[in-house]
């Protein structure tokens, strides 16, 4: 019989789900009864939710994926699949049989996470055996000048956020004339609710090198640099790897391949500020300044890293070129729309059921993503809202879930693209309080440069705040609106410029909640503390005194193994008694 | 007091001379001792001949650089969309009661633990999430809290 293969998904997520004990109890396993199986490591395949997940390859039944697995479970799991039995439990995805999570699978189109998840990322062999470096050596054979025409007729848009042709950019850096210059990955991924570019980076770090590669050869620059949030530990580990092992077979390095060709990479780790993410604040980062946005032109293709020309894209952008060079310009404008052509990584978080990272054409409704690959909502709380383009971008409601993916389409609904974040809310999400939040984040993570950027999101967030604590006034709404407009006006970079997005499209579509919470002094999605009331039901309360015990403004009054009472006039709403209550004797409303 | 900078030496030599090195170099020197001191960040001012209001300037713009001594362990809470919306506040809260701390302080009276908010971890779909030096724990209720300080106090 074939030899059974078992591949434990071991990315940040896997870890943090408790991959780590399934992996080495399989260790163990072999240690006792050697050549059993295969035992390898590979990254993500998307389906967060389910991890620690592991695929069994190589009996009849094919291959057999496994979810939510333990190390008490992964033995006898194991053993069925062995005797050819399809486990009893925990499959959700059997390549012969039907399984929980197939069709999820098969409504996504997956060229830029083609190996993750499928690969060990720190196998550089495994990456050729994929096809891995072939565009490379196809480029290294083509002029510059043909290179970059493939990638302006594919029609691929930079997926770092604002959607600028990749083609038209690499055009500029190439015709810039200079001796040096310098390309850059921007892997900072500061958006909340964003893992795309870690999942690629720790699935698939060879991907990403391979277009760098390519780009340098067609652009003219001889030194990279991939800027790396330092909170991605893993991924940087497996950039590490990836790297040496590429100098060591010439992938990378001097005379790459034997041609005249030569590439120097580095790894630069962030230091924690979301504004450097912006391009030229990126820049000033590398160089070892704070990063504060400069203005442009110049343009970093005319003068970027240490005043040479520099040309800036997304890990996502860069992991698509191997791809397009290998399969051209026409098979991937086949996919996707005709102004947004290829695939979207998008990462599903929040109230959805199948949070994780997914892979679709463009041109797909939002509805689609949601109830087709998402697997529709976690619980039986009906769908509100989804929010794409983190803090740059906005709420899209349950109306305009038709909206297909396409970069002008989402722009039309007031949200944007993104860079692929997409975080579903359910009724029990507050709009004015989601607004409030990303305005915090705005607000502190405003470089202060600009007037309007640094005082102008502290008065909105002050605003906001007071509006969740039930002392808005119904002018605070138009004073929301003149802010954003000054603040879209007066500031330097995107980070001010889309700073207000999430107060403008929650005031479109939720203005009622912005209402309710200033007229009516009340949370509609019960979030807003202040606004809450706090109640003791006499028939569940059973007289413990923890409540009372907790409350830090001594408001809860009764006699032991007696229902209490809260004093409305004095209590603080702080929610304590609720968090004690280990009867749901206490109402929030 | 003298302070000894054998190993600070080890670091400013092997970035001396290079561009854009600021960073990495106080990146490194912070992991020495947890934080960049006064007399440290002066010493590589002097070594690296660059301003110390400049460094200071660099080290004030991220959040990763911190000027006062750290617990021993450090706690992110991660304030991330998704972690939003599952109640990370509840996280907290839950840890800011588990490690008795009061007024706005960060760091723990007995120096074990320091509580910090980061941006996201990007661990979204185990929401909420908080890490603990370099682990990761999702999924968490604040009844979950005490049994993970617990792993980490001893
Ligand atoms: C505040 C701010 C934060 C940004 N953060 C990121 C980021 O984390 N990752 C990214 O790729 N682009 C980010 N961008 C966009 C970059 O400035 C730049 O447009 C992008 O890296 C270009 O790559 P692309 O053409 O491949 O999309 C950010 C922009 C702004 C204004």
């Amino acid at each position: 019989m074939e030899q059974i293969t078992v591949k434990v998904g071991l990315a940040s997520c896997g870890i943090a789900a408790g991959a780590e004990d399934v992996y080495h109890k399989l260790e163990e396993d072999l240690a006792q009864n050697a050549g059993a199986f295969n035992l390898q490591r590979t990254a993500c395949i998307g389906m967060c939710f389910e991890e620690p997940i592991v695929e069994l390859h190589g009996s009849n039944l094919g291959v057999v994926t496994l979810g939510r697995v333990t190390p008490e479970l992964i033995g006898p799991l194991l053993d069925e699949y062995k005797a050819g039995k399809l486990p009893s439990t925990n499959v959700i995805l059997a390549e012969q049989h039907s399984a929980p999570r197939n069709d999820l699978l098969a409504n996504q189109k997956r060229i830029v996470l083609q190996n993750c998840g499928v690969i060990d990322p720190l196998s550089l062999a495994d990456y050729e055996a994929r096809g891995g470096y072939k565009a490379l050596r196809k480029a290294l054979a083509l002029s510059r000048e043909e290179i970059i025409a493939e990638i302006k007729d594919s029609g691929l848009r930079g997926r770092g956020g604002a959607g600028f042709s990749t083609g038209l950019k690499w055009t500029f850096a190439a015709a810039a004339k200079s001796e040096k210059k310098y390309i850059i990955c921007n892997a900072d991924e500061g958006d909340p609710g964003a893992f795309m570019d870690r999942s690629v980076l720790e699935g698939d770090p060879h991907k990403v090198l391979e277009g760098m590669i390519i780009g340098a050869y067609a652009m003219g620059a001889d030194e990279g640099y991939i800027y790396c949030r330092a909170e991605y530990p893993l991924a940087i580990a497996h950039l590490k790897v990836a790297i040496a092992a590429a100098e060591e077979k010439r992938y990378l390095g001097q005379n790459i391949l034997g041609s005249d060709f030569s590439f120097e990479l580095h790894i630069k780790e962030g230091a924690g500020a979301f504004v450097c993410g912006e391009e030229t604040a990126l820049m000033q980062s590398i160089e070892g300044k704070r990063g504060m946005p400069i203005i442009r032109p110049p343009f970093p293709a005319e003068s970027g890293l240490w005043g040479k020309p520099t040309n800036i894209n997304n890990v996502e952008t860069w992991a698509n070129i191997a791809w397009i060079l290998l399969n051209g310009a026409a098979a991937f404008r086949a996919m996707g729309t005709e102004k947004s052509p290829g695939t979207k990584v998008f990462a599903l978080a929040g109230k959805i059921a199948g949070s994780g990272l997914i892979e679709v054409p463009m041109g797909i409704p939002i509805r689609d993503i949601i109830y087709k690959v998402g697997g529709g909502m976690k619980t039986e709380k009906p769908f509100k809202a989804v929010q794409m383009g983190g803090p740059s971008g906005g709420c899209i409601p349950a109306e305009l879930l038709d909206t297909i993916v396409d970069y002008d389409s989402i722009t039309a609904t007031g949200a944007i693209m993104g860079s692929g974040g997409m975080v579903v809310m359910d009724s029990g999400t507050c709009m004015v309080d989601v607004a409030r939040y990303f305005l915090n984040f705005t607000q502190n993570e405003s470089c202060g440069k600009c007037t309007f950027c640094r005082v102008g999101t502290r008065r909105m967030l002050e605003i906001l705040t007071r509006i969740t604590e039930g002392k808005g006034e119904l002018d605070d709404i138009g004073k929301l609106e003149a802010l954003a407009t000054n603040i879209i006006k007066g500031s330097l970079c995107g980070l001010g410029q889309t700073a207000p997005n999430p107060v403008l499209t929650t005031l479109r579509y939720f203005k009622h909640e912005y209402l309710a919470h200033i007229e009516e002094k009340r949370c509609p999605a019960g979030v807003c503390s202040a606004l809450l009331k706090f109640e003791i039901k006499p028939d569940k309360c059973i007289g413990c005194t923890a409540c009372a015990r907790k409350c830090p403004v001594n408001c809860i009054s009764g006699t032991v193994k007696q229902p209490h009472v809260i004093d409305q006039s004095k209590c603080i709403k702080c929610g304590a008694c609720f968090k004690t209550c280990k009867f749901d004797a206490i109402t929030k409303a | 007091m003298e302070q000894d900078f054998g190993k600070l030496d080890a670091i400013i030599s092997a970035y001396r001379g290079k561009k854009g090195v600021l960073i990495p170099l106080l990146q490194e020197a912070q992991n020495l001792e947890g934080y960049l001191s006064r007399p440290v960040l002066k010493y590589i001012s002097e070594k690296m001949n660059v301003p110390a209001a400049e460094i200071y300037g660099v080290v004030t713009f991220y959040s990763m650089f911190r000027l006062v001594p750290q617990g021993k362990h450090i706690i992110r809470v991660c304030k991330g969309t998704a972690c939003h919306v599952s109640d990370a506040d509840g996280i907290k809260e839950a840890l800011i009661e588990n490690l008795k701390l009061e007024g706005g302080q960060v760091t723990t009276q007995d120096m074990q633990f320091t509580l910090m908010e980061v941006a996201c971890l990007g661990c979204c779909s185990l929401a909420p999430v908080i890490m603990v030096d370099d682990q990761t724990f999702g999924k968490l209720t604040p009844q979950a809290i005490p049994g993970i300080l617990e792993k980490f106090s001893f």
